[in-house]
């Protein structure tokens, strides 16, 4: 699955809650309609970002991945502003 | 020409109109009072323990919230307020207010956890683990729920009663009562105390 993005926040290997701190920083920055990508190794950033993009009324989780990267588990994270 | 009938129905309903322009009015002076009284995407913390562990987690809590939006307001009391002092002072202290500065850690580096310290061992311990694992340590997160814009409010009242001083704590706080944190709390959609 190909989804464009334009901004990507690399958070592999932080733990919580720094993947949705470095995400809102990028976030806050986007155009609305821009797209961002989130890199993260955190399990829980699943939901995280579920539950962050409840709370965060501009903020639509498009989509989410898990894939193997460098030999690790990566989650991705897609989230539009809207 | 309206026929008598269609007149009759005007006359009936004429009243009707006003009553409920009047139903309205009440109707959205209500609206407004509640409007006045539903919680803001808040969040208010005491922050009563002065444990590593316990004030880590409230300040995890703190950057998710403010990462997401919220406004946060922290209430640190008692224990909590050994989190926030950056220095020793014993002037103008009682004989136990100076026992209790000496016997109380000064910030956040002093803390111990909640179970198994062993006299700070525990806390080292704990901190080399959460280095290993990518968590930030309490002071960067502390430094981040600041930059986030999180609200920190000292209890005015347990720092007279411990006798800690204004300049004792980290400076960009403030100082407040308990209706400072309930000005917050009341305002809040959830409130945690830790």
């Amino acid at each position: 699955m190909e989804i464009k993005y334009d901004v990507e926040v690399d958070a592999r290997g932080l733990q919580c809650p720094m993947p949705i701190v470095n995400a809102r920083k990028t976030f806050q920055t986007l155009q609305s309609g821009q797209t961002l990508r989130v890199l993260a190794t955190d399990p829980g950033s699943v939901n995280d970002f579920k539950g962050w993009a409840n709370m965060v009324a501009e903020a639509e989780l498009v989509a989410q991945e898990t894939t193997e990267l460098d030999g690790k588990t990566v989650y991705i994270h897609y989230v539009r502003k809207k | 020409m309206i026929p008598n009938g269609q007149s009759a129905v005007i006359e009936r309903t004429a009243p009707d109109l006003s009553a409920l322009q009047e139903q309205i009015q009440q109707l959205q002076a209500q609206v407004d009072a509640l409007r006045a009284q539903s919680p803001e995407n808040r969040l208010s913390m005491v922050v009563f323990s002065g444990d590593l562990d316990r004030v880590l987690a409230a300040f995890v809590i703190a950057s998710g919230a403010a990462a997401s939006g919220m406004e946060v307001s922290m209430f640190f009391t008692f224990w909590g307020l050994t989190a926030l002092r950056q220095k020793r002072e014993s002037r103008g202290k009682t004989l136990f207010q100076k026992l209790m500065g000496w016997m109380t850690p000064v910030g956040s580096r002093g803390l111990g956890v909640s179970k198994m310290n062993f006299g700070g061992i525990g806390a080292k311990m704990l901190r080399t683990m959460m280095r290993q694992q990518g968590v930030p340590q309490l002071e960067e997160m502390a430094q981040m729920a600041r930059d986030l814009g999180v609200r920190i409010v000292a209890c005015q009242m347990s720092m007279d009663v411990m006798g800690i001083h204004k300049d004792e704590l980290i400076d960009g706080i403030e100082v407040g009562g308990v209706a400072t944190f309930l000005g917050d709390a009341t305002k809040s959609k959830a409130t945690l105390f830790i």
